[in-house]
């Protein structure tokens, strides 16, 4: 059955059954542009000098005693990449992967998760003025309008605010399942009639969880595809994000353009080496797992890793680090011009650093993210600049897009 | 507005139950919690410092092990090693069971809800899987003994306790110039005393700055935990000297747990401090913007009366926002399961005598599907508010699909839906729940229609 079809089919039932409407009357166009991009939130402020080590600094050895092993292999001359980010070599040399380093938010000085990511999330300055309506993911989508709601995807079990607010988004956990009689369903809209939030969550349930059903053949697609890839070998199997990231490449072959989930876990406090080796296994099966399911649509796919802050450029006294300023955003895929770190690099010596203590951030990471928008929609630079960065100056064009 | 005994039992309680009657009035409701904590009682769980198998436990399980390697004991030591770790497993599924057993007996609904609350609040996730077990005993030790008394108590009960110290890398925090970090490159760790300035009292908008969180880190050292002595003073590790917290300076002479419970308690009464606690209640009790006026008199109360916490409910409860007709918040994941199970009243020994794999099948995977992993939210500040968190696609796939198929498997004979519908709801339901409770076409629909409404999910 075509899920179109299936849409309107479950639309006459529900109106069938109580005087209201089922599902939201959406647009069944299909989103204007065909490249995908995903945006992977990264919990907990991942340690950016650590991950993309510029060992070409003299000052880097002797702030990391410990976590600067001198094992880190080589990327460009200058800097080098964490062993346990190793799998993602390969897409490195294809030019697929890349960093953009010594990037941050606008965000300053009280270095909080939960503050940082909602910056972060919410694409703002800074948190004045009630700023947390909506994401910028989401602020992109209101100014493409008629779009439907599968053409974003928020995957996971958790709140993603980059793509909350006002255009229509999908969410769903892969772990998810839903089976209800019809009359039930008939039954279940009576008693949501009069509560919009659980009216709409629910047909959204029945209606993701019909379709996904529908669809199982799209989940074996993607299954065949992975298992045809090579690198997939490296990747363990079973972990949620594998699953997420499986789910994320079977809506993004379809009508889907747009995903977003999170990674959590890359606050090393203390031994980093560990928390990192965790972050990057979850990092990379996600990414492999992405351009394994994505076949040929992995040529028009971003992938932008961001998160909230980076980390303090000294290791602490527990062989880890504490909340910083600038970090690293990392990122993939055949859109992209990997192969390369971006951005100017401010320096390690005591005078080089943000506050005495961090990395200071020699651009807006948002920016960049602007610039892959502009890139891959085409989208007005006025329209980035005002309605969903506001007060962003684009600056130069990093030409980060293909 | 006036007191309502069916808004008393869902907004500030574990629900209705056919059995238990709902309170009568406010008095009533701070009398019972005034009074002794009955169902814990009832339905002990076991306090941190008296768990088995504890930290203890298992360290010296896996020396005995390593030191039976390769002789004639080794069996012995490894058979007793798993003995350890399975008891470790079965305790936290009887632990999901006595909540489940409070939750839906108790008659004393507030205080649940508070301890909920006040566990949230201090969140400590368990930074080990042998750990997994111990949250509810920190719980029962840390927090439920204080939650009708003095703030500061269970500020200084929740920082010595080796769960958050673990938790939050306090045992890895030294003084810069502290005796055990002399000659060596380790030092300060931030991460406990951020989260207690920006979680756990002034709030993210607080009057702080770095500096006072480098301070307060400074004033903390020393506080450790170790498997053999649970929570404890190290004073090798503390930084000499006095450190000046919010303005006040604490310590100076000999460093003493003294010192860092007197910066606690300092901050515990910092204006920011109570109203940060007065809006997080008023919020997850009442309303997503709350009132600024009931905010600031519970504040104020707080400030007053030395900050003790029974009179912030009492400011809440005597407040015409309490009562407001419109529920403006949802049921988290275990709030909904557990006032479920006391809406369909199964009893205490059918709850105790659930398999292990039907608490998993039944609660623990339901939860994470619904958002909520028992015991383990993703960050120190806990389970989100907001209700746009938890009425999601998913979290709706995982509300209704519990509501169909779960009550059946709970109970021999499901009610009849045309009367449970008055059960959960009392005695003015939506006339929508109503009319679906009878339409349905079987039973168990019928139940899981009022289980999933938006009636039964809001409180």
């Amino acid at each position: 059955m075509d899920r179109r079809n299936f849409l309107i089919g479950g639309a006459a039932l529900g109106c069938s059954a109580a005087a209201s409407p089922f599902v939201t009357p959406v647009a069944m166009a299909a989103a204007p542009w065909d490249a995908r991009l995903v945006v992977i939130i990264l919990r907990g402020a991942m340690d950016g000098v650590d991950v993309i080590q510029p060992y070409g600094d003299p000052a880097l050895a002797g702030l990391r005693p410990t976590l600067f092993t001198g094992k880190a292999a080589d990327l460009d001359g200058f800097y080098a990449l964490h062993p346990s980010f190793e799998p993602l070599r390969p897409l490195w040399n294809a030019g697929e992967f890349g960093a953009v380093h010594a990037v941050s938010t606008p965000y300053r000085d009280k270095r909080s998760h939960f503050d940082g990511q909602d910056i972060l999330e919410a694409g703002l300055p800074d948190l004045s003025g009630g700023g947390l309506r909506d994401g910028w993911l989401n602020r992109m989508l209101q100014v493409v309008p008629g779009l439907e709601p599968e053409v974003a995807f928020a995957i996971g079990r958790e709140q993603m605010l980059v793509l909350s607010g006002d255009a229509p988004a999908s969410r769903w956990s892969p772990d998810a399942r839903l089976t209800i009689s019809p009359n039930a369903r008939a039954l279940l809209n009576v008693v949501h009639h009069d509560d919009p939030l659980f009216r709409d969550a629910s047909d959204d349930a029945i209606a993701i969880a019909e379709q996904i059903s529908l669809e199982a053949d799209l989940a074996e697609e993607t299954e065949a595809m992975m298992a045809e890839s090579p690198m997939m070998e490296a990747v363990s199997r079973g972990g949620e994000h594998v699953k997420i990231a499986e789910f994320a490449a079977s809506r993004l072959r379809a009508d889907t353009r747009i995903a977003s989930f999170s990674i959590n876990g890359w606050d090393t406090h203390a031994r980093q080496s560990n928390g990192m080796k965790n972050g990057a296994r979850a990092l990379t099966d996600t990414i492999l797992t992405l351009k394994a399911g994505l076949g040929s649509a992995w040529d028009k796919t971003a992938v932008l890793c961001l998160t909230e802050f980076g980390r303090t450029a000294r290791e602490n006294g527990s062989s880890g680090t504490d909340h910083g300023t600038g970090g690293a955003m990392l990122y993939a895929g055949g859109a992209l011009r990997g192969g390369q770190v971006i951005g100017d690099w401010p320096g390690l010596g005591e005078s080089d650093l943000y506050a005495g203590r961090d990395l200071l951030p020699t651009r807006d990471v948002r920016a960049y993210l602007a610039w892959v928008m502009r890139g891959l929609i085409g989208l007005d630079q006025a329209v980035l600049e005002q309605a969903i960065f506001p007060g962003l100056e684009l600056g130069p064009n990093p030409g980060l897009v293909r | 507005m006036p007191f309502d005994p069916t808004i008393a039992a869902i907004r500030f309680g574990m629900g209705l139950s056919p059995t238990i009657a709902p309170p009568n009035s406010v008095a009533d409701m701070l009398g019972i919690l005034a009074g002794p904590d009955t169902i814990a009682a009832e339905v002990p769980i076991p306090t941190y410092t008296d768990v088995y198998p504890s930290p203890l436990d298992y360290r010296q399980a896996t020396r005995g092990l390593r030191q039976a390697q390769g002789t004639d004991a080794e069996e012995a030591a490894d058979q007793h090693r798993r003995q350890v770790r399975e008891d470790g497993h079965e305790l936290l599924l009887t632990h999901v069971r006595s909540e489940m057993t409070r939750a839906a007996h108790t008659q004393d609904g507030f205080r649940e809800r508070l301890t909920r609350f006040w566990a949230d609040h201090f969140t400590a996730r368990p930074t080990k899987g042998i750990d997994r077990h111990l949250v509810s005993p920190y719980i029962e030790e840390a927090i439920r003994p204080n939650v009708t008394g003095r703030f500061s108590d269970m500020l200084v009960a929740v920082v010595g306790s080796p769960m958050m110290i673990w938790f939050l890398d306090q045992h890895q925090s030294m003084g810069p110039n502290s005796q055990a970090a002399r000659g060596g490159n380790r030092g300060l760790n931030e991460n406990l005393a951020r989260e207690i300035l920006e979680l756990h009292t002034l709030g993210v908008g607080g009057a702080y700055q770095q500096i006072d969180v480098r301070e307060l880190a400074k004033l903390l050292t020393g506080v450790s935990a170790s498997a053999d002595q649970g929570g404890y003073f190290r004073p090798s590790h503390a930084e000499p000297g006095a450190e000046r917290v919010l303005g006040i300076e604490y310590g100076g002479g000999e460093p003493s747990i003294e010192d860092v419970n007197a910066g606690l308690r300092g901050i515990a009464m910092h204006p920011d401090t109570a109203r940060h606690l007065a809006r997080k209640l008023v919020v997850h009790f009442i309303a997503p913007t709350p009132d600024a006026d009931l905010v600031e008199a519970m504040a104020t109360r707080y400030l007053e009366n030395g900050g003790i916490l029974m009179g912030m409910y009492e400011v809440m409860l005597a407040h015409e926002a309490a009562w407001a007709i419109g529920a403006l918040k949802v049921k988290q994941p275990f709030d909904f399961i557990a006032s479920s199970v006391r809406a369909l009243g199964v009893s205490r020994e059918d709850i105790f005598a659930s398999e292990r794999s039907f608490i998993r099948g039944a609660v623990q995977r339901p939860m994470t599907v619904m958002g909520q992993t028992w015991q383990r939210p993703v960050g120190p500040d806990g389970w989100p508010e907001e209700e746009e968190n938890w009425i999601t696609p998913q979290g709706m796939a995982g509300r209704i699909t519990w509501s169909m198929q779960v009550p059946g498997r709970l109970l021999d004979r499901l009610p009849d839906p045309r009367e449970f519908v008055f059960t959960a709801l009392g005695p003015t339901p939506p006339e929508a729940v109503v009319f679906a409770a009878n339409a349905a076409e079987t039973v168990s629909d019928g139940v899981g229609l009022v289980l999933a409404s938006a009636a039964f999910q809001r409180r």
